[in-house]
């Protein structure tokens, strides 16, 4: 289990605050899909995939991105208990939606590499040491259920 | 494939003399999000500004500039690379995935205008590219 110390709990709440959580969202997930395109097999009736800006572009991505960085957010509220935030979601994504959870790794390396463009000089190894936590805690509770 | 080619080398260029600084910052931000890293360098010191952090940053930045001149022939440019690491350093392959993510972070943080999708994309590949390079002969 990941445990967070109370500086970085304050680090990532901090950072968060200041997250537009839909463009954030949709920028995170569409560059998970320019940048590992065999990832859109989860997203076949998405659309126009065909190319980068069409992927930016697509509303699809957008909104979807805009799901899953909402979800994180509630996450941010429980960090001590990630497992159970994330158990029914767990679920979903083995028992419906069959996701092998590498991606959940590949997408949490984008969400970090986005909020590193957005905040710069901000975005500190500190910052990230602490961010890299967070998506890999959510990475781990996100397949704590897959069978 | 040659917009890949194309966006490498002007990321490389837009990059410029700050290469060696990128290079130490991503050592630094991957020993912070991925301690296991250090195991690697306990030779070092791996406190912020450390001379010997600055001096390997740019010798790994001068190491993929090199590979930037030569992407027609990477495996034949770091070749020497290649065995140092397969002979002598041993890196577990899953380190170079650490450190290539640690460098699109710094690339990112520096360069937001330029660190567009696509070349975001070019540089993944770049990266991964380089890294199968310098593990190719492990076994």
């Amino acid at each position: 289990m990941v445990h967070f110390t109370a500086e970085e709990k304050a680090i990532i709440t901090s950072l968060w605050g200041k997250v537009n959580v839909e463009e954030a969202g949709g920028e995170a997930l569409g560059r998970l899909l320019v940048v590992y395109p065999w990832t859109q097999r989860f997203f076949d009736n998405f659309g126009n995939l065909s190319s980068a800006s069409a992927i930016m572009g697509n509303p699809k991505v957008k909104a979807h991105g805009k799901k899953v960085l909402t979800s994180l957010g509630e996450a941010i509220k429980n960090m001590d208990d990630l497992k159970g935030t994330f158990a029914h979601l767990s679920e979903l994504h083995c028992d419906r939606l069959h996701v092998d959870p590498e991606n959940f790794k590949l997408l949490g390396n984008e969400l970090v590499i986005v909020l590193a463009k957005y905040f710069g000089k901000e975005f500190t190894p500190q910052v990230q040491a602490a961010w890299q936590k967070m998506v890999a805690g959510v990475s781990i509770a996100l397949a704590h259920k897959y069978h | 494939s040659a917009a890949d080619k194309n966006n490498i080398k002007a990321a490389w260029n837009a990059i410029g003399s700050h290469a060696g600084d990128h290079g130490a910052e991503a050592l630094e931000r991957m020993f912070h999000s991925f301690p296991t890293t250090k195991t690697y360098f306990s030779h070092f010191d791996l406190s912020h500004g450390s001379t010997q952090i600055k001096g390997h940053g740019k010798k790994v930045a001068d190491a993929l500039g090199n590979a930037v001149n030569h992407l027609d022939d990477i495996p034949t440019a770091l070749s020497a690379l290649s065995d140092l690491h397969a002979h002598k350093l041993r890196v577990d392959p899953v380190n170079f995935k650490f450190l290539s993510h640690c460098l699109l972070v710094t690339l990112a943080s520096h360069h937001p205008a330029e660190f567009t999708p696509a070349v975001h994309a070019s540089l993944d590949k770049f990266f991964a590219t380089v890294s199968t390079v310098l593990t190719s002969k492990y076994r």
